[in-house]
Formats: structure tokens, sequence, C-alpha cells
């Protein structure tokens, strides 16, 4: 066990000496600030316009009550808006802002926001070249003469992977939470948040919703968003391994991700797209009670389709690893 | 380049007889196809402790492709090689923790510094402290620079921080792959001295190359590979006797030396097309006739040929090349 944790301090010394890791904190560092702004503007905008939050509310259901009535409005839309209605009703009901401007909402929005795609893009940014790379710089022939298993190599590999899906998470939050609390405050751990609800059709079945702390939500969230991180990252990993450059791999993986997002918008008739990884990465709106974008699909059915597909990438990556002939 | 005692004489699982020098690295019989192309067409050699084994071939004829199998970078598709007594393909962690290697190029990670780079594979073996860190530091002569990022290094200081890394693990068998490319003239002297020295202290020394004055500089056995096959191997030296000297003669009458030099019996006088010597011996005696002779007759040739008023301006004997013997060995391939 003592060789694998020193394999695994190589891998992560690599990744940082590399300055991957900087290059995502600085990502963040400048995309924070531009989201805070804009919902600064946001709320400085219906604070003009509304001076208590249950009027805006109250405003936006009438709004999408009146675009539920016309006939211009597509069916699928239509489906959504009548679920957003019933659930602001809920919170109008229950006297709960649910988009009282604190740090925490904020965070909260922002990683909702970027589980689908910014998320997974930064996860590239590290995974990507993990193996692929070691092959185009040649430093593989270095790694695999040395007196180890490559089996232990890849898996040392993953395990430096899994720490820095990690970390990308916590400074996500962490950055997330100072940068938007310099403007709205660091207030809003306590500010309960209602889940639970349950979507038949274009139904909201609120029984079993309760109403939890936002720290608890914020923290089920990023759980969730780091389940749908690791996937890509081992997905990632695998396109690492068989394809040697790594531009090519990042690409491939991109691609993936982009083509489910587009997918998820559009592929309400296609049903056994439910399989795809990519339309399955967005778990946090399973939390928030979302309409899921295809018909069946709830948390438990994502998180079956997540594990599979990252299990048989790590199946694909470490049988490929330790059999390939290392040509180039 | 200084040099500090290793322990290459740590006992391998090979018993170690005294009359028969114990055998390092063992290939029998290895074959490999490529997408169903044969590349390696059975090759078998073997390298005992504390020689230089020398490892010969055109580019292109599987010199790499069976270093990789050496080290287990890829798999043979047949055959079986031994490190000191244990199977490459399956005891990988004890047979490579006798090797050191450098295949083809030195590549280590350029963003992180010699130092850091010695330290991440010193991670990867067992019981190398930062002591023998800044040994093998010492043995290659790269104290000054060792803390710098190997993007800066020059291609000299890659090799040598290559030989360093291949070091650490104190092996039994080091293996390089055209080591003297990219070096100039002096670099592959000291080169030289520096892989003579690691074998007196008994480490076996594989090592590839296309260039055949380097092997014959080098090496103390040979194994001669074309076309993924090996079709000599042996001492340098024997080798090498196994063909006749030549002789070359720069006269002022050409044409009348050259009648003379054919009637002799025991003299054979080489067409100039037929002559395989290296362009560095020829340039320096522009017009001269190539033969081969023992050399006891070389002194009554020069009197016969002054007694007839053929004016002798020089007479050269030149070594046959390997070049040589693997052109009369492959018929005609042609050489780098």
């Amino acid at each position: 066990m003592n060789s694998l944790l020193s394999l695994v301090r190589n891998e992560t010394v690599k990744v940082w000496k590399k300055k991957r890791f900087l290059v995502v904190i600085a990502v963040l560092l400048v995309l924070i600030p531009i989201f805070t702004y804009a919902q600064m503007k946001i709320a400085v905008n219906s604070r003009e316009n509304f001076d208590d939050w249950r009027l805006q509310l109250q405003q936006k259901i009438t709004d999408y009550q009146n675009q539920l009535s016309s006939e211009r409005i597509p069916e699928e839309w239509k489906r959504y808006r009548r679920i957003a209605v019933q659930q602001m009703q809920y919170y109008l009901d229950h006297n709960v802002n649910p988009d009282s401007p604190n740090a925490v909402t904020f965070t909260r929005g922002f990683v909702d926001a970027s589980v689908s795609m910014f998320i997974p893009l930064l996860v590239l940014a590290i995974a990507s070249d993990l193996v692929s790379g070691e092959r185009t710089t040649g430093t593989i022939k270095m790694l695999l003469t040395r007196p180890v298993r490559r089996w232990k190599i890849l898996l040392s590999k993953l395990i430096a992977l899994t720490l820095y899906v990690s970390l990308l998470m916590l400074a996500t939050v962490v950055l997330s939470y100072l940068i938007a609390g310099l403007v709205f405050g660091y207030g809003g751990w306590t500010l309960p948040v209602f889940t639970g609800f349950v979507i038949h059709g274009s139904e909201v079945d609120s029984s079993s919703v309760h109403a939890v702390p936002q720290w608890l939500y914020l923290f089920m969230m990023t759980g969730l968003a780091w389940i749908s991180a690791m996937t890509i990252a081992c997905l990632a990993l695998m396109v690492s391994v068989l394809v040697r450059s790594t531009a090519a791999s990042i690409v491939t993986m991109m691609a993936a991700v982009i083509a489910g997002s587009i997918l998820s918008a559009m592929a309400s008739s296609w049903e056994s797209a439910k399989y795809i990884f990519s339309v399955n990465l967005e778990l946090t709106n399973y939390l928030a009670g979302s309409p899921p974008p295809i018909e069946g699909m709830n948390l438990l059915f994502s998180l079956a389709v997540l594990g599979f597909w990252a299990v048989s990438a790590l199946i694909v990556s470490f049988t490929v690893f330790t059999k390939q002939d290392m040509l180039n | 380049m200084t040099i500090v005692t290793s322990d290459a004489a740590r006992g391998g699982a090979l018993p170690n007889s005294h009359s028969e020098p114990e055998i390092v690295l063992s290939v029998q019989n290895i074959t490999k196809n490529i997408r169903r192309r044969p590349i390696i067409r059975g090759i078998s050699f073997d390298v005992r402790a504390g020689e230089i084994f020398g490892f010969l071939g055109p580019n292109g004829s599987g010199k790499t492709t069976t270093i990789r199998m050496l080290v287990d970078l890829i798999r043979p598709t047949a055959g079986d090689i031994y490190v000191c007594g244990y199977h490459v393909r399956r005891e990988p962690e004890q047979a490579l923790r006798h090797v050191g290697c450098i295949v083809e190029n030195p590549e280590m990670y350029s963003f992180m510094t010699g130092w850091e780079n010695l330290e991440h594979f010193a991670r990867m073996q067992i019981g190398i402290d930062s002591e023998r860190i800044r040994e093998v530091v010492e043995i290659v002569g790269m104290d000054a620079r060792i803390h710098d990022k190997v993007k800066t290094y020059s291609l000299g200081m890659r090799q040598r921080l290559g030989i360093a890394q291949a070091l650490l693990g104190r092996p039994r068998l080091l293996i390089l792959d055209e080591p003297t490319n990219g070096l100039d003239p002096k670099g592959i002297k000291e080169l030289r001295v520096f892989i003579r020295s690691l074998a007196e202290q008994g480490m076996s020394l594989f090592i590839s190359s296309h260039l055949l004055s380097e092997i014959q500089l080098m090496c103390d056995r040979v194994a001669i590979i074309s076309k993924g096959e090996v079709i000599a191997v042996g001492d340098v030296e024997t080798l090498v006797a196994r063909n006749e000297s030549y002789v070359l003669w720069q006269l002022d009458d050409p044409d009348a030396g050259l009648r003379l030099l054919a009637e002799e019996a025991n003299v054979r006088v080489i067409p100039e097309h037929e002559s395989r010597l290296d362009e560095s011996v020829t340039a320096l005696l522009p017009g001269a006739i190539v033969t081969t002779m023992a050399h006891q007759h070389v002194a009554p040739l020069i009197r016969k040929l002054t007694n007839a008023g053929v004016g002798i301006m020089a007479v050269q004997k030149a070594a046959p090349t390997l070049e040589e013997l693997f052109l009369t060995m492959t018929e005609g391939d042609t050489v780098e």
C-alpha cells in the first residue's frame, strides 16, 4: 500500500506542476465575478420594480399562467411552466422566498447552472491528458519501464484525479460563496429550501415535500454534482487511454458532453436517449424538482446510468492500459 | 564524469558459476507481429554480466521494437525474455527492478526540474533515498543544473539526466537505445569512457546503434539484426577477424602499379565499386588502389614496386568494418 501512496503522490505532483489546477482556479476567478455582477443587476432591477418579493413571485406566476392559456406556446413548454407555477405557489403559500439574494443562494444557483457543461469542461482540463499527455511527450516509456505494474500506475492516476475533482467542487463552492458574499452578504445558510417534489406528467405531487436548511441543500447538491463530475472524469480517463493525442481526447469528450445537453433539450420524444450519460448529468434538477428532460427519468435512474457508464469506462481503461503495446 | 561504486554485483536468480559468466539478459526466440505483419522473426541472444553488448542494425530493422519488448513496453507475440532469471512479461516487477533504460530519446517531465524528475522515479522503486539521487547526479556530473527545469536543458543534459534516472535503481543491466544520437564528438567520447567504466564495475550494457564504428569502438560482443532477424552474434574482434584486412596503395603511376599488383598471387585487387571502405579512409587517399592481402607480403611488394620504378606515395592498412561484415552477411542490404 505504501508504494501506491508514493505513486498517487507522483501523479498529484505532476498535475500540480503542470499548473492545470491553477488554470481551473483562474477560470473560476474570472467567471464567478461576472455571474455575480449579472445576478446583482437582476437583484437591483427587481428591487426597483417590486418592494416585496411576494408581489414579484405572484407576478411571475400570473405571467406563466397567461402563457399557459396562449395557443402559440408549444405543449412541451407548457409542461415546464405548469410545474414551475405549482412550485412557486408552494413557496408563496409557505412564505419562503426562493430567490432571496445572498451568497449561499448564489452558490446554489451557480453549481446548479454549471453542472451540465462548465464543471465537465473544468474536469476535462485536468483529466484529458493524464495518460495521453504522457504518450505525447514520451514520458510514458520511463513511467512504464519502472518496476511497477501498469494497473497500479493507472489506479494512482485515477485516485489523483478523484482528489482533484473533489478539490474542484470545493473550490467552486468556496469561491462562489466568497465572491458573491462581497455583494450579497455572507448569510443565507439557514434559509429553508423545499425539496422532494414528485412530478407525475405535468402535475406536482407535493405530499413528500419538506424544507431543508439551505446549507444542507447546498451540501446535497454539491455531492450530486460531484457524482456527475466523477462520471465525466472516468470517461475522460478512458478516452485519454484510448486516444494518443490530448487535443483529440478533449474534443471527443467535449463533443459528447455538448451533444448530451443538446439532446436533453430536444429529446423528449426519443425515449432511449435517456441511457446516454450526458443527458443524465443534471442530477441537481431532481433535488429542485425540475421536470426531467425525458419522461420516466428519476434520481435513481440517472445515478444508475451514470454509474454504469463510469464503471464501464474504468473497465475499458484498465483492460486496455494493462494490455496495450506502447509503440510510441 | 566521475564514477561512484555501484552495487551491480548483487546476486540475481541465476546461479553464478566461475567458468561461465552469469547471464543477465536472455532473449529466447522472440517474435512480434504488428497488424499481422512480422516485425521480429525469432530473435535469440544472451547478455552476460559485465559485458558491453552491441545491437547493430540499420534503421527499421527492428532494434527499437526489440528494446521495447525487453522492457515490457510491448508484448512479444511468442518467445521469452528473462532478466536475471525473471520473466519480463510474467514478473515485470522483479525483472524491471534490475533494468535501467532509455528507449529512444531520454524524455523527462519538462515542467519539473531535473531533481524533481529523479525524485518522481525514485518513488517508483523501493529503497532509493535522496542520498542515492545525489549520488547519481554526481555520477553524470549534473550538480550545477539539477534544480533547473528540464525544458531549459540541452539535448546532452537530457541524455545525462536520462542516464541518471536509469542508474537510480542500481540496475544490473543498462539498456541504451542509440545513445550517441545528437551528441557532439567530445560527448560521444565521454560517453564511451563512461560506459566502459560502468561495465568494469560489473554492470551489463545493451547498446543499440546503426553506426558500425560506434559498436566497434564500444562493445565486447555484438548481435547484428536485419529485417527482424539476428544474422550473427559474437565477439566484435572475432567477427572482424573473419574478414581480411585492406591495404590501400597510393601510387604516382596507378596504371603500371595496378598491372604489377594484379600479377601477384597473394594479392587481390578490389574493383572500386566493390570496395566497402568508409569514406573517411578513402577521402585521404584519392585514387588509391584497394587490395586485400596478408600483412607479411606488404614489405616485399613495396620493394618490387620501387624497383619497377613505380613511386609510392602512401600505403595504408584499413581494418574491415562491421558494415562490410554486415553487407557480406545480408548480401547487399544497404546500411545507413
